[in-house]
């Protein structure tokens, strides 16, 4: 699947998208961020304080419950400040 | 069938002429409403503000948060146009406007939008300038007064 990383998440892992291949124990948002995390300090610093950090499957706002099975894209981003 | 304009552009733009065609076709109209948010220059510390957005995001949760705005009002049209890019103190960043038989409808929709995109909408500012205050923060105030829409 393809992640994207918006704003100051994009900075921190220093990547603004890349092809990703959880394993198949990765099943939830929740999962796919623990991951991450465990792939280099860049990823650990983005996520440091996971709350902060909002979630898009396929372009809609998810929870981090959210099942990934299935999804294309997924994006990780601040709070949105637009407007 | 109501009037739907919906932009994401690094263009300034001019916010009574983008109104103009909401007002084209429609005898029925009483009320227009229109919000333009512009970039302040936060005391002559701020060079520009350039705002980061996820496109195709950007554009589908606008559409969602207009599709939410008709389901709740009355509307003949809705307008929103959303810069990205690099903006100056004193140019437009936002444009919402709403036209319906009556005020009421009108205000409250342009008011729901404006709350709504600012809170759903995947856009970021960051500030440049003396200040380089760097990614801006989401406002806690923000969320209430979307919160508030139920």
């Amino acid at each position: 699947m393809k992640a994207l990383y918006f704003a100051w998440v994009r900075e921190r892992v220093g990547l603004g998208e890349e092809e990703i291949a959880p394993p198949r124990e990765v099943k939830s948002v929740a999962d796919l961020v623990i991951w991450l995390k465990s792939r280099g300090d860049n990823y650990a610093a983005a996520f440091a304080n996971e709350k902060t950090v909002r979630v898009a499957l396929d372009r809609s706002h998810a929870k981090p419950g959210a099942l990934i099975a299935g999804a294309n894209e997924i994006a990780f981003f601040p709070p949105m400040t637009g407007g | 069938m109501p009037l739907t304009i919906l932009r994401v552009q690094k263009e300034p733009f001019d916010s009574a002429a983008e109104t103009a065609p909401l007002l084209a076709d429609c005898g029925d109209i009483g009320a227009l409403v229109s919000f333009t948010g512009l970039c302040r220059d936060e005391g002559g510390t701020l060079a520009a503000l350039e705002i980061e957005h996820y496109p195709g995001m950007a554009e589908e949760e606008i559409g969602r948060v207009i599709a939410e705005a008709y389901a709740r009002w009355p509307l003949e049209a809705i307008l929103v146009i959303h810069r990205c890019g690099l903006i100056h103190p004193g140019e437009p960043i936002v444009l919402v406007a709403t036209a319906g038989r009556h005020r009421s409808e009108a205000f409250a929709a342009a008011e729901f939008l404006m709350d709504y995109l600012k809170t759903r909408a995947p856009f970021w500012k960051k500030q440049h300038g003396d200040a380089a205050g760097g990614w801006v923060a989401a406002k806690a105030e923000d969320d209430a007064a979307a919160s508030k829409w139920g």
